[in-house]
């Protein structure tokens, strides 16, 4: 049976950021009591539903999820080990904000169990932060990063650039100046304008400006070589690692295995029987709790996802790691062979132009060409 | 119900230059005669096309009977028949004027005489039409009442002593209008005793009533019931029904000679119905036609294709239909490598082309693709046979054409004076050639003869910008020359791109071809590969130009939240990709082809 990562959404914030489009919710109060009843009924009345599985690992989503009481992490991490086979290096990351954590309650999440934290830093200059709508200053991020460091063994954060004038030199400084800062682990993201934002509206307006496609294209190359230097490699377009420390939580996205998403809005693929399965939860934290509370879990939607389906999931999720696809996983995993699911010219046209290429190991996969253009690749080379 | 008599009844079509008023005086008539109510009024009421009324422009000839109580105490029957302006639709004018005895010629007292005026005059004249002068818009601070009236003597050679002097936006005068239509202008004539000849104006299909024929009633009579036929066909119909325009449809019980009305006779044959064709009673024929109208012959061609290849029979269905509506629309069917099935139609210029192109995809929800226009070439081939080119992509290899010939126009021009220079420079930059510079007042008339290639190619739209929009242009066709012509391939990625293809004057292929390969690059979004683009003349590269690939497009974030929306997102792209047509590895959205090909008409 395949191995799930298990993730578990905390829906709430401090502010919601201007960027942001996760399913993250601002409330003035929290009954955080029920929350966390509702989420450890939903995990078990999920676990229940087919023979039990083995394990691969938990993660802690948000919204802030270091804004839970560690103890909610603490009975969920207890439940899940008990509901399914946990091996006893099982990775547990927490998504925690420079200002919510403070040393004390590090310590208490990682008593909890927690070991990887990650970080949303997004910068290190106090007026990008300022413009990306954070909370927190970058001397409580360089703070709360040497906490965490002393705090668990693993730990990685998250940057955000492209943002607006930003220069490739000023990027670069920023970047070495927190890859001095950090373990083995790092998401650098190019800033997205994400639809519904308060971003997308000022943006739209005019309010402020992005580097353009040649401009980020330059940054994203000057981001690899300033990783690279300190031993980190693109192992997915947005995330770096020192081989080996990699987040076994998100490959299993990347390498489309089955997953669990326990709380509002989540989803998941699951093997259930012959199918894989499709589902997501109700995105409203109120109204997924009633759900919960009333019906044992807050599924809206589930569906067996047809072999195209799958084929198509399994590659546009593969190409963008470094290891690529295996196409013996692909067959196994969708029904589909490779040259079923993929468009053979365009494939050879691929090949040729150096976007992809074949590994010794008969894996198909992106080159660095190849994966930053590759919401282009995809709808010519998919079928 | 007795016929009108002869002499009660007045024949008549509204003709000017484009947007001196004649629809607008149309309304006055209507509203002044009371055919509607004031509540039904409304500007242009005959301009009922919904292309017309957004441009505000007549497209359809349109025909109205109205009552009016003259002043010498008796009721007429007047037929009004309001025409278009532009160019394109003279063959509305000219099948109108058919069908009439007289002519009201409107000219705007600010403009005076433009070339349409003079083109439409001089076909009311050919037709025999008794034409009453009517200056318009004298409410217009800048109306020279005079100075029009001595133009119309001096270009046209008519008498304006007597012109009628009207506001058709205030209402001024419509009364003289209307005295003038009834004393001025002759009654029809006509046998109600002899073997019934009508003559068939207009079609059009109505989904209600189907097809629905306009006639001109010359002898005989018309009514339900009756047994008809066609003459040039012989094909026979029952009439169904028999009415007039009040504007609205409206049904009678007969129509006599001189009147004018439309019959419906379950009709299904669309090509049964030919304008200007003798409807004659079936047990009693007419002995011979009438002389019916000349056929209109396209001097613009281009491919129309339906963007999704399943929509080819109801193109199919929607020209028929068209073409019942329009008769100087021509089709027939073709077939292009990168477009798939269509039609190579023919139309009488490039408004002509653009309108019927709406019309196919509004009024039959196509959507369509259309090829640069071009003209027709004569070729004549090393073996001394002569072919009509009338698609660039259809011409044979240069090693077999000895000579090609283009047509030629001649074209009249009226224009300010301060705008003649760069005027001219266009009519010779477009190898056009000076037959003629003359004045009236401070308006120069320029006489030109120019390749209508020339003229296809934007030289309406230079015209109106290099003159501020004063400039009034007609033209008639004028014969054939031979040329140093070419054709020039465009190709994407090294595929001719055949809808692209075009012919050109050797002394302007570079120009085009470059132009042509800076608009693609414009319009061809940038995407995975780097895409070529090339202007050829033979084997011979003229132009290039290189979209270069996209140096980055990828999701920064996807996690296990995202699969669906992005698998989503991918179905839609796949969806989209079904109006993109490949071009080896790359894919070009059709409406890339579709700007390029608008931005040339
Ligand atoms: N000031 C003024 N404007 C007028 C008068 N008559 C018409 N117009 C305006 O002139 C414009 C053109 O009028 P139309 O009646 O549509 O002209 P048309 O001759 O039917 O135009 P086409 O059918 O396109 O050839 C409209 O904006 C009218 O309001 C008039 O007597 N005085
Ligand atoms: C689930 S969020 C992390 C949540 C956590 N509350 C935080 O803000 O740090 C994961 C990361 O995605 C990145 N991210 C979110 N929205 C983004 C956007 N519009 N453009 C680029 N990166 C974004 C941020 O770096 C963020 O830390
Ligand atoms: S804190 Fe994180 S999840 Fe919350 S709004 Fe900001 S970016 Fe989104
Ligand atoms: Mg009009």
């Amino acid at each position: 049976m395949e191995p799930l990562a298990l993730y578990l959404h905390w829906p709430f914030c401090k502010v919601k950021c201007p960027y942001c489009d996760f399913n993250s919710h601002v409330r003035e109060r929290i009954d955080e009591p029920r929350f966390a009843a509702a989420l450890r009924r939903e995990l078990a009345a999920e676990a229940a539903r087919d023979g039990r599985r083995p394990l691969r690992s938990i993660f802690f989503g948000g919204g802030t999820p270091s804004l839970m009481a560690p103890g909610t992490a603490a009975a969920l991490i207890a439940d899940a080990k008990r509901l399914f086979d946990a091996p006893d290096d099982l990775e547990i990351t927490l998504e925690a904000n420079p200002t919510s954590v403070e040393a004390a309650k590090l310590r208490e999440f990682r008593a909890a169990g927690v070991n990887r934290l990650s970080l949303g830093i997004q910068a290190l200059d106090g007026e990008a932060l300022r413009f990306l709508g954070r909370q927190h200053s970058a001397a409580e991020a360089v703070a709360a990063l040497e906490a965490g460091r002393a705090t668990f063994p693993r730990l990685s954060f998250d940057l955000i650039y492209a943002r607006p004038n930003q220069s490739e030199a000023a990027w670069r400084a920023e970047l070495r100046q927190a890859l001095a800062l950090a373990a083995d682990h790092l998401s650098l993201y190019q800033l997205t304008i994400e639809p519904g934002t308060r971003f997308a509206t000022e943006y739209a307006r005019g309010a402020f400006a992005l580097p353009g496609e040649e401009a980020a294209a330059r940054l994203y190359w000057a981001t690899v070589e300033e990783a690279g230097r300190f031993g980190l490699r693109p192992y997915e377009v947005s995330n770096y690692a020192k081989p080996g420390a990699e987040s076994r939580h998100n490959l299993t996205y990347w390498r489309y295995g089955d997953y669990l998403g326990i709380g509002p809005g989540a989803h998941q693929r699951l093997t259930l029987g012959e199918g894989l399965w499709a589902a997501r939860r109700h995105r409203a934290p109120e109204e997924w709790l009633a759900r919960v509370e009333r019906e044992g879990h807050g599924r809206v939607e589930e569906e067996a996802l047809a072999p195209e389906d799958r084929a198509r999931e399994l590659l546009l999720m593969g190409l963008r790691l470094a290891e690529g696809v295996d196409p013996a996983r692909l067959l196994a995993r969708s029904g589909l062979s490779l040259a079923e699911a993929v468009d053979p010219a365009m494939l050879a046209a691929c090949l040729d132009e150096d976007y992809l290429e074949w590994t010794e190991d008969g894996r198909l996969r992106a080159t660095d060409e190849g994966r930053m253009r590759l919401d282009a690749m995809l709808p010519v080379l998919l079928r | 119900m007795p016929d009108t008599p002869l002499d009660r009844i007045r024949n008549f079509s509204i003709i000017a230059h484009i947007d001196h008023g004649k629809s607008t005086l149309a309304d006055r008539l209507i509203q002044h005669t009371g055919a509607v109510t004031a509540r039904e009024m409304k500007d242009q009421l005959l301009d009922n096309m919904e292309l017309e009324r957004e441009r505000g422009i007549t497209i359809k000839a349109q025909t109205v009977r109205l009552h009016y109580q003259a002043k010498d105490g008796l009721t007429y029957t007047l037929n009004l028949m309001d025409t278009p302006g532009h160019v394109d639709f003279a063959y509305e004018v000219s099948r109108s004027l058919a069908a009439c005895e007289g002519s009201l010629l409107v000219v705007d007292a600010s403009q005076g005489v433009e070339a349409q005026t003079l083109a439409n005059v001089y076909q009311a004249i050919d037709a025999n039409h008794e034409i009453v002068p009517v200056l318009n818009k004298i409410d217009l601070p800048a109306a020279e009442p005079d100075r029009v009236k001595q133009q119309i003597e001096d270009v046209i050679g008519l008498d304006a002593s007597d012109a009628v002097m009207i506001s058709a936006k205030t209402g001024l005068n419509i009364e003289g209008v209307l005295e003038a239509i009834v004393t001025r202008l002759p009654p029809p004539k006509g046998e109600p005793d002899a073997p019934l000849k009508a003559l068939l104006v207009d079609s059009w299909y109505d989904a209600y009533l189907g097809v629905v024929v306009l006639v001109r009633v010359k002898d005989g009579h018309l009514r339900k019931g009756q047994k008809i036929r066609m003459m040039s066909n012989g094909s026979v119909h029952s009439i169904e029904q028999v009415g007039i325009f009040t504007p609205k449809m409206a049904a009678v019980e007969s129509l006599g000679p001189g009147e004018m009305g439309y019959v419906t006779a379950a009709i299904k044959t669309v090509a049964d119905t030919n304008v200007g064709d003798t409807l004659t009673e079936d047990r009693n024929p007419a002995a011979e036609a009438l002389p019916g109208f000349k056929p209109s012959i396209p001097v613009v061609w281009c491919g129309l294709y339906p963007v999704d290849a399943d929509d080819f029979e109801k193109l199919r269905e929607s020209v028929g239909k068209l073409r019942l509506n329009d008769s100087s629309f021509h089709y027939e069917a073709e077939t292009s490598a990168a477009l798939g099935l269509g039609y190579r139609c023919g139309f009488l210029g490039l408004l002509h082309l653009e309108i019927v192109q709406e019309r196919l995809s509004r009024e039959f929800d196509l959507d369509l693709i259309a090829t640069a226009p071009s003209v027709v070439y004569k070729l004549k081939k090393t073996n001394g046979e002569w072919i009509d080119l009338h698609n660039p992509a259809d011409m044979p290899d240069p090693s077999v054409i000895e000579e090609i010939q283009e047509p030629w126009i001649k074209a009249t021009i009226m224009v300010p004076d301060d705008y003649l220079g760069p005027v001219l420079t266009l009519c010779n930059e477009r190898r056009g050639r000076q037959v003629e510079l003359t004045y009236v007042g401070n308006r120069a008339m320029a006489v030109y003869r120019l390749p209508l290639n020339e003229v296809v190619f934007d030289f309406y739209d230079r015209l109106k910008s290099i003159s501020r929009g004063y400039a009034s242009f007609d033209y008639a066709q004028d014969g054939y020359e031979a040329g140093d012509l070419v054709k020039i391939s465009i190709l994407v990625n090294a595929e001719p791109v055949d809808a692209l293809a075009f012919m050109a004057h050797r002394s302007q292929a570079d120009r085009r071809g470059r132009q042509i390969c800076e608009r693609l690059k414009e319009l061809i979004p940038r995407q995975l590969f780097k895409i070529p683009i090339q202007a050829a003349i033979g084997g011979r590269v003229i132009a290039r130009e290189t979209i270069s690939a996209l140096s980055k497009d990828v999701t920064a974030k996807c996690y296990g939240g995202d699969i669906t929306r992005k698998r989503k997102l991918l179905e839609k792209q796949k969806e989209g990709k079904k109006r993109m047509r490949q071009f080896g590895k790359v894919e070009i959205p059709q409406s890339a082809f579709i700007a390029a090909l608008k931005m040339d008409a």
